[in-house]
């Protein structure tokens, strides 16, 4: 069987709902940081995909990698946050840190 | 003349102005310097009336002089002097007697705590009553009119410590408003007539036929009401009896010889003016208040009040004198009368001075004790009573003759003769009464009797002055050259103006000669009822007294003329007051109340609009944004991951939305 775009597309799909998932659900900010993660890379699938089966281009690819280098950026920035937040409350669960609530 | 005539007025005026202002610094309070410049003004009145006599003419004017005074539109009111045969007379009257007073109050008014004040009215007093006669137009005699009436009112309240006095004070003041009003509402008449107040001018107005009969009449009655007020006749009499709180010798000065005898002028100088109905008018109100007056001075029993009603009732002799059309003899009376009255109350002055007390009760059997008192006394008794060959009976006689004349000309008036020539009988009667009551007899109070004794010359000077004049003056003929009736004639009367009766024919000599003898003889007779009773003790008063109790009990009670005004015009005057201050507190004030009791209520329904409904909405509105706010609120849980969840929502029905 030819691997086609709506197979990159459905897997991008299911690995962005996995992802979504796991930031919606999980109680553990570390974990929800890796959904992010799943999210992004979900993203980068389609920009290759369509990088490969539409536009025949580079310019899906190295917007891919630009995705990868700014998520791992923004890892090291949410990392940070997390640490702080763990410094503050000696935990990490997402549900005590509601000192924003109204 | 002119200059004389203004300094005899000035005279008097600047005293008052010098003893009001610093009498009490003065040597002696100033009494010298009061009686000095009356005594000047005397001097120079005297000459003037010197120039009348050796001039004799009749009724000369032998000066006048008019200033402007001020003026309005086209209307010019002028001031002036005029001096005439009359008015020499009344201004020698008046100096005369102001300046005998004046020296008697030296001794009369000694060591009272006011005496500079009482010389500075007496000041002002002689003022007013030397413009009053000075005067030469209406105004003028109204103006001056009212302050005699003020400084009369001021020296019968002089010992206003007392209520008696001050409420006395305020009667006299009230009763002469009453019927200067009369005057006033005359006055106008002739003004808006005539468009001048000059005598000279409003008569030629009248002798031209100027103002219809009726209105003239009406003129002369409102001008007389003047003079019933300001001469106390009936009905406005009540006063004067009740100025006798005022100091004795303000009795004679004001309340018997001059300012009393200022209505009787003002008739006289007017005379020309009073229609044949008028004059009738004034004859009957004179007749009534004769005859009442001295009736009721039969029974009273103060010293001063038997006197004024003897003035009263003289008073009332003088102006049937004038209504009868015997002009002469009524301001004969008038200047006789002054002397010999002015000379009565200084003599009971004496008396009160030496008994202390007014009551003729405390007196009796004072003849050997105040020798120079009771002889003059006794003359001026004998003048009133109308005994010739005395002043009084000189003029009392020509009055009766031209009553008497007046009721043969005119059927059915004898009446006033016939009253007049009884109240004669009556005034000897009670003349005498007050004599034997008070210088005969037994002391009735030992102890008052022994402490009497004559007075000082400042006060017997005086009485012995007045005695001479009293004695026989003015002889009538030479009296009547001087001052003859005035006739409408002289301002160019037309023929249809009617003169007034009297004249020089068989009925006025008839008259004269009958009214000479009747009126000797009711005198005498009066005299000899009186001896009976008081003095042989022939008849006994008291029990005449209780067998005519009703009678006596009127006259006691003077015809309760003071009763009937407290009754009638005084509590009428006082419920009408009482019901305006009524009306003025329920009726105004309560709308004035309702007024602000409305805007009030009016305030606090707005108030409460602007609390509950303005206040209210704004309120609801924050209420509205408070609510809201705690209910959104919630939706901020602060939790990342629920807003996460929300976005995802969000993003799903846009799509679904797009979607359809």
């Amino acid at each position: 069987m030819e691997v086609g775009l709506n197979h990159y597309l459905a897997l991008a799909a299911i690995l962005f709902s996995l992802g979504l998932f796991a930031v919606v659900t999980k109680k553990n900010a570390v974990t929800v940081l890796m959904g992010v993660e799943l999210i992004l890379n979900a993203a980068n699938i389609n920009f290759v995909a369509f990088a490969r089966f539409i536009d025949t281009d580079l310019d899906g690819q190295i917007i891919a990698v630009f995705v990868i280098v700014t998520a791992a950026a923004a890892a090291a920035v949410a990392l940070a946050i997390v640490l702080n937040l763990y410094e503050r409350l000696k935990s990490i669960n997402l549900d005590e840190a509601d000192s924003l609530a109204g | 003349m002119i200059t004389n005539a203004i300094l005899i007025l000035l005279l008097p005026l600047a005293a008052f102005v010098v003893q009001i202002s610093f009498g009490k610094r003065l040597p002696r309070k100033g009494d010298w310097l009061s009686t000095g410049a009356m005594f000047i003004a005397l001097f120079m009145a005297l000459s003037i009336l010197v120039d009348a006599i050796s001039t004799y003419e009749s009724n000369k004017v032998l000066a006048a002089q008019t200033w402007e005074w001020f003026s309005f539109g086209s209307v010019h009111v002028t001031f002036g002097i005029v001096i005439d045969n009359l008015t020499a007379f009344m201004l020698f009257v008046v100096t005369l007697i102001s300046a005998l007073v004046h020296l008697y109050s030296i001794g009369y008014m000694h060591g009272d705590p006011r005496y500079s004040r009482y010389f500075a009215y007496l000041g002002l007093f002689s003022f007013s009553m030397l413009g009053l006669v000075l005067v030469d137009n209406f105004l003028g005699i109204y103006v001056f009119w009212e302050l005699v009436g003020l400084s009369s009112y001021l020296l019968i309240g002089f010992w206003f410590e007392k209520d008696s006095a001050s409420n006395a004070g305020k009667k006299a003041f009230i009763t002469n408003r009453i019927g200067d009003v009369g005057m006033f509402a005359a006055i106008m008449i002739l003004f808006s007539t005539f468009g001048t107040f000059d005598f000279d001018g409003v008569f030629a107005g009248v002798a031209a036929g100027g103002l219809s009969d009726g209105w003239l009449t009406a003129a002369g009655i409102l001008l007389f009401f003047g003079a019933i007020g300001k001469s106390a006749q009936f009905p406005l009499h009540v006063w004067l009896p009740d100025a006798m709180e005022g100091p004795t010798p303000v009795s004679a000065l004001i309340h018997a010889a001059t300012m009393v005898a200022a209505g009787v002028y003002m008739v006289g100088r007017t005379f020309v003016l009073y229609s044949a109905d008028a004059l009738f008018f004034i004859a009957v109100i004179g007749t009534i208040t004769a005859f009442m007056a001295a009736t009721i001075a039969i029974v009273q029993k103060d010293i001063k009040r038997v006197l004024a009603y003897s003035t009263i009732s003289q008073l009332g002799y003088m102006m049937v004198g004038l209504g009868t059309g015997g002009y002469t003899a009524g301001l004969m009376h008038l200047t006789t009368h002054a002397m010999f009255k002015a000379l009565l109350f200084l003599g009971s002055g004496s008396v009160i001075h030496a008994v202390h007390s007014q009551e003729m009760d405390d007196m009796g059997g004072l003849r050997k004790k105040m020798p120079i008192t009771f002889w003059t006394f006794l003359i001026a008794t004998l003048a009133l009573s109308g005994v010739p060959p005395l002043s009084g009976f000189f003029s009392k006689d020509a009055i009766l003759a031209s009553a008497l004349e007046y009721g043969m000309r005119h059927s059915g008036q004898m009446w006033i003769f016939v009253i007049m020539l009884l109240s004669a009988g009556i005034t000897a009667f009670y003349m005498f009464r007050l004599v034997y009551m008070t210088f005969f007899g037994e002391p009735a109070d030992k102890k008052k009797y022994d402490h009497a004794h004559e007075s000082p010359l400042t006060m017997t000077l005086p009485l012995m002055i007045l005695a001479v004049f009293s004695i026989g003056t003015f002889s009538w003929g030479w009296f009547e050259h001087l001052i003859s009736k005035p006739s409408l004639a002289a301002y160019g009367a037309v023929a249809a103006v009617a003169e007034h009766g009297g004249g020089h024919d068989d009925v006025a000599h008839t008259a004269h000669t009958i009214a000479m003898i009747s009126s000797i003889v009711v005198a005498l007779s009066g005299i000899l009822l009186a001896t009976t009773v008081y003095y042989w003790k022939k008849i006994s008063a008291e029990t005449w007294g209780s067998r005519l109790k009703p009678l006596y009990n009127l006259l006691w009670n003077k015809y309760y003329f003071d009763e009937l005004y407290a009754a009638t015009i005084i509590s009428g005057t006082l419920w009408k007051s009482r019901f305006l201050a009524m009306f003025d507190l329920r009726v105004i004030d309560g709308v004035v109340n309702g007024v602000g009791r409305l805007t009030a209520g009016l305030s606090n329904v707005s108030g409460k609009v602007d609390l509950r409904v303005v206040d209210g909405l704004v309120n609801l509105v924050g209420r509205i944004v408070a609510y809201a706010g705690a209910r959104l609120r919630t939706l901020q849980t602060g939790n990342v991951q629920s807003y996460l969840l929300m976005a995802l929502f969000a993003v799903i029905i846009l799509f679904v939305i797009q979607q359809f």
